[in-house]
């Protein structure tokens, strides 16, 4: 798919073309691309360009009440930098907001796209599968805040009404407090992402494991390959485009993470499971940090930017060909 | 029909042992299956149940104790009428409603001028517009509430619903332009020079040529956003300060905060504001799930 849509006039309409010149739609049409693109403009100007290099500028700045006051350098950067609630690698595990990030980049990415895929290839085999795909995609549909409900109440301690405390005490194991002890919380929540998500996995992989032709994994069988080797050989090669895609939305969707945090634990037991899109919004709007908050959400963009320059890439090479 | 299946038909296997082999491992799928489809479902259904048991069985048992199940509207009564979740159901349509028909007539005009106008820098524009795509909405945050609100005191939009429509639509712009410009491309270009030859003018070819044979994308497009705006709790937290305007994500957290181990009324609550996208997914499945899948971007 091209940017420009008629690169060359083929000869057969070249009345067409003199007709058209003679109206002049060759030369630009500043009229209607102004009226077209005006609303657009302005909105973007003032609600995102504007904001964006005004939040830079602040990340240098005291910026007491949200305005430039006192200039102070990278100071609002190397305070981030060295607050362990922020990133604390000095202790083992480590902790704080952006490493809470962390973990979820590992776990909840692998975890959604492994249990995705295998949804996608097992699910192909039963009759029901569009049932299967359906039940497992229904938490896309849902507020991450309804989500958080849903899940505070599975994890209730109290174990007549959380449902899996209720199961561990049928095995006579005392309830977890799920979302009160730091070294589970993080893992708690992880989860309940894993289960919000995998129902997209699941329909992006099947799609493109269903995009393979069906004559290759047949000879492969003829050839005598096995269901495993049909899996590792043929299978995984071929959907690891779409796999990475998808691992990288899911990676931006972790950055972004905000939501399901907030209702869910506010960041606690403590600050045990911050992340850095919550540090944001504590900071700046909680505590009135306001250049602090900008330091944090410039880092955000930071975080985004390696992604964002491969998709203007990806998307101008493909204008060009 | 399966891609998948087809296959291991063709590989039935002929001995009997080969068989019961097979039907061992056709068991071990349902089994599999089974249980990820009752992983997924049984959460949600375990508050569905609890929004309709009176408050002293939710104490007393588990919902999954089907012997004690008496089922009673009430919670939904409670949590309508006295703890305002029908007024901020009310409010959640009026902020959805609007930040989903601007962004669309918005996005639908700047995706046209990119795919059909000629003007110079266009292509650049539109990499520019792709570049904010994914540009965190927090790097907006700090000065949309602060310097705004000092350079027009007057205006006072964070107590209406003007700033957050503005906002939503503000920043749904960059994904609607880009998925509504990659629909508009791959129309036929005969059809719209056969138009401006007919003398039709810019307004004319959007409206009577463009708009009608994209209601399909535009369809799918509204419905991502309108869920997305309805599902938010992010920007109306930032831009909904006035609490008789609270939506429901705002309303349903403020319970959680204040009554953390109510459940009867955080149940219902979170039923309510679930009902509207449930609805949406089951009878729109299709646009819906086409919808996701373009917005898996955003």
């Amino acid at each position: 798919m091209g940017l420009a849509p008629t690169p060359a006039i083929p000869a057969a309409r070249r009345d067409l073309t003199t007709v058209r010149r003679a109206r002049g739609p060759e030369a630009p049409q500043w009229g209607s691309a102004i009226l077209f693109l005006l609303p657009a403009a302005l909105l973007l100007t003032i609600f995102l360009l504007y904001p964006a290099i005004y939040t830079v500028l602040l990340s240098f700045n005291r910026g007491r009440g949200g305005v430039f006051d006192e200039w102070v350098g990278l100071d609002n950067y190397t305070r981030l930098f060295s607050d362990p609630d922020f990133i604390n690698l000095g202790t083992f595990p480590p902790s704080g907001a952006l490493w809470n990030n962390v973990l979820w980049i590992v776990f909840y990415t692998s975890i959604v796209i492994f249990l995705g895929l295998i949804i996608a290839v097992v699910a192909a085999r039963v009759r029901y599968e569009s049932v299967i795909k359906a039940i497992v995609f229904i938490p896309m549909a849902i507020a991450a805040t309804a989500l958080a409900v849903i899940w505070k109440f599975v994890y209730s301690p109290d174990s007549n009404i959380g449902l899996l405390n209720a199961i561990l005490g049928a095995f006579g194991i005392s309830p977890v407090s799920w979302l009160g002890d730091e070294h589970i919380v993080n893992f708690a929540l992880i989860g309940v992402g894993i289960w919000g998500s995998v129902g997209f996995a699941t329909v992006i992989l099947s799609a493109a494991v269903k995009s393979i032709p069906g004559e290759i994994i047949e000879s492969a069988r003829v050839e005598g390959a096995s269901e495993r080797q049909v899996f590792f050989r043929i299978i995984l090669p071929m959907v690891s485009l779409p796999m990475s895609v998808l691992a990288v939305t899911l990676i931006v969707n972790v950055i972004k993470l905000f939501d399901l945090i907030y209702v869910m634990t506010a960041g606690g037991p403590g600050k045990a499971s911050r992340v850095i899109a919550f540090t944001m919004y504590q900071q700046a709007f909680s505590a009135g940090q306001y250049g602090y908050g900008a330091a944090v959400a410039v880092v955000m963009l930071a975080l985004l930017i390696p992604i964002i320059l491969f998709n203007v890439r990806r998307f101008r090479t493909q204008a060009v060909t | 029909m399966s891609v998948l299946a087809e296959p291991m038909a063709g590989a039935r296997p002929h001995t009997p042992a080969g068989r019961a082999v097979a039907a061992l491992n056709r068991s071990a799928i349902h089994v599999v299956l089974g249980l990820i489809g009752l992983i997924w479902l049984v959460p949600t259904l375990g508050l569905l149940v609890t929004s309709f048991r009176p408050r002293s069985d939710i104490q007393a048992t588990g919902w999954w104790d089907i012997t004690q199940l008496h089922l009673t509207i009430d919670n939904y009564r409670q949590v309508l009428e006295a703890q305002g979740m029908l007024q901020a159901f009310i409010n959640t349509v009026f902020i959805a409603v609007p930040s989903t028909l601007l962004p669309l007539l918005i996005c639908s005009l700047a995706a046209y001028a990119f795919s059909w106008i000629r003007f110079p820098l266009r292509d650049t524009l539109f990499l520019i517009v792709v570049g904010f795509l994914l540009v965190p909405v927090q790097v907006a945050f700090i000065p949309l509430l602060t310097t705004f609100r000092n350079l027009v005191p007057d205006l006072q939009l964070t107590n209406g619903y003007g700033a957050v429509w503005l906002a939503h639509t503000a920043f749904a712009l960059p994904f609607g332009i880009f998925l509504l410009r990659n629909f508009f491309i791959t129309l036929p270009p005969d059809m719209i020079e056969a138009a401006r030859i007919d003398g039709a003018g810019d307004v004319k070819i959007f409206t009577q040529i463009i708009v009608p044979v994209s209601v399909p994308a535009i369809a799918a497009y509204g419905i991502f956003q309108f869920l997305w705006v309805w599902n938010d709790l992010l920007m109306a937290l930032i831009f909904v300060q006035d609490s008789s305007k609270f939506p429901m994500t705002r309303a349903i957290q403020n319970l959680l905060s204040q009554y953390g181990t109510e459940w009867h009324l955080l149940a219902a609550g979170a039923f309510l504001l679930m009902i509207v996208p449930l609805i949406v997914f089951f009878s729109l499945q299709r646009y819906f799930v086409q919808g996701l899948l373009a917005g898996s971007i955003k």
